[in-house]
């Protein structure tokens, strides 16, 4: 896998996420109803942050769960067990609630599909509400984003990848082909 | 990204270090599910499970159907007593005409050790060995070293002491493999007619003397005297058992502080454990029988969605 371009920068990172901060809260007045829930990995580092930068902008609390979606894919036989499932912790009842779905990279759709069968699982939401960093296109579902960091027009074969800080000792957003 | 590359679970002697890590990883996060209030996920929606028991079971076969049935599988149950074993078909025959269904996996205990190497030639299933006579028993280790990773934090370098019937014991067996492979110091201790002197060749200490062993035990495994070896000439009398190898009050007090006391259970209260001991070991065995459901999941989860060149 070579990369081919570096497209957003540490600081760019930073500010979007301010911006999709204040974007939930002015869409979503009363915050008491909001929960964010993660999808493993990198989602649920970026809902970690969202939680601060909410907290900054609002002073309020936020219950923030992970998902792990591995169990809920429709390609697990065919693509042979994923040994590694982390956790799914979703301390809070869902029921009634706001969720703010968060990932990464909105690319088919198909990891957000298995992220609503699982939280209904957990209950019964008032509404979810998805929110990525960055949107690359070739969706094949009817999903879209209702927060979006950047949208980035890419090739199918192209791979968009998103550094973040905790785990990859970088912070920065590339395109690469396999 | 690591793949999982075995078809059947027939032992703990087949699977490398890492293949154990994987199962216990995964069981950490199986174990939570049971916690939710949808105690299911699609990971085998579609898949067909049968847990063929041709030796009685109640307790396994639960575990395994509740395992298979949260991870959304369809299961049916064989069992030996009430099936057509009895009009003379004969075991082969049996693995021959549940096949015809298209199971994904088989569950199977059977008497005879190592029978299921040869049935696998019989089924395009996975098999998951759930005891095979006096060969192997491999969940019921995984959630013991499930277990003693949980509560120790580690697997690497133990003192496992395995007390009891040792010679009949597939459990011993299994467990004897899997810790080894983490650098365990492996002592079993029991009367001399339920010790096989063979051991000694797996690298295994022999005593039997409980009271010195208990002493630099880090985990102390009470198998589960099972109940017509109480009539067989393998057994002491049960007085002399007890005085002997029986877990009293005593014995607990010369373990090491933090030692683990497991039991596959149930227990045979006075027997193997003193029931004065009840309220201080009970907790532990019954969190066992918790964590071998998470095990079961994991194992059926990995065979379960193996992929398959069909």
């Amino acid at each position: 896998m070579t990369q081919k371009a570096k497209i957003i920068t540490d600081i760019e990172i930073k500010r979007m996420l301010y911006r999709l901060g204040h974007q939930v809260l002015e869409k979503n007045l009363n915050s008491s109803e909001i929960v964010l829930i993660g999808i493993q990995t990198r989602g649920a580092y970026i809902a970690q942050r969202l939680k601060k930068i909410i907290q900054e902008i609002d002073g309020i609390d936020i219950p923030l769960g992970v998902l792990d979606i591995t169990l809920y894919r429709d390609d697990l036989t065919t693509i042979g067990p994923k040994p590694i499932v982390k956790e799914t912790k979703i301390a809070f009842d869902i029921k009634g609630k706001t969720v703010i779905l968060i990932d990464d990279v909105l690319f088919t759709g198909r990891t957000v599909r298995a992220a609503l069968d699982e939280i209904m699982d957990f209950g019964r939401p008032k509404k979810v509400e998805l929110l990525v960093l960055i949107d690359r296109g070739h969706r094949e579902l009817p999903i879209r984003a209702d927060f979006v960091g950047k949208n980035i027009p890419t090739a199918e074969g192209e791979m968009v990848e998103v550094k973040l800080q905790e785990i990859d000792n970088k912070e920065e957003v590339i395109i690469a082909e396999k | 990204m690591e793949k999982w590359s075995k078809k059947h679970l027939l032992g703990i002697k087949d699977l490398s270090r890492r293949e154990i890590d994987i199962i216990l990883e995964l069981s950490a996060s199986f174990k939570e599910i049971s916690k939710r209030e949808v105690k299911k996920v699609p990971a085998l929606r579609g898949k067909t499970i049968v847990n063929i028991f041709f030796e009685n079971s109640t307790r396994t076969r639960m575990s395994f159907e509740l395992a298979a049935k949260r991870l959304s599988a369809d299961v049916v149950n064989f069992q030996s007593s009430a099936s057509s074993l009895n009009k003379g078909e004969t075991i082969v025959d049996t693995i021959k005409t549940l096949e015809a269904y298209h199971p994904d996996i088989m569950v199977i205990r059977i008497s005879s050790p190592a029978a299921l190497y040869l049935l696998q030639k019989y089924t395009k299933a996975s098999i998951v060995n759930c005891g095979d006579g006096k060969n192997e028993h491999p969940t019921q280790a995984l959630l013991d070293m499930f277990t003693v990773k949980e509560k120790l934090g580690t697997l690497e370098n133990l003192n496992v002491l395995i007390v009891g019937d040792v010679l009949h014991s597939r459990v011993a067996r299994s467990n004897i493999f899997g810790f080894q492979k983490y650098g365990a110091k492996i002592t079993v201790c029991g009367p001399t007619t339920m010790i096989p002197y063979d051991f000694e060749n797996m690298g295994v200490d022999i005593t039997y003397d409980f009271d010195t062993a208990i002493k630099k035990a880090d985990v102390i495994i009470m198998l589960r005297i099972q109940n017509e070896r109480l009539k067989s000439s393998f057994f002491p009398t049960i007085r002399e058992y007890v005085d002997k190898f029986s877990l009293t009050e005593e014995r607990y007090k010369l373990r090491k502080k933090n030692a683990l006391i497991l039991h596959p259970g149930p227990v045979n209260w006075d027997v193997e454990i003193s029931s004065a001991l009840k309220e201080k070991v009970h907790p532990l065995i019954l969190e066992q029988a918790e964590n071998g459901l998470a095990v079961r999941m994991g194992v059926l989860y990995l065979v379960g969605t193996e992929k398959r060149s069909l």
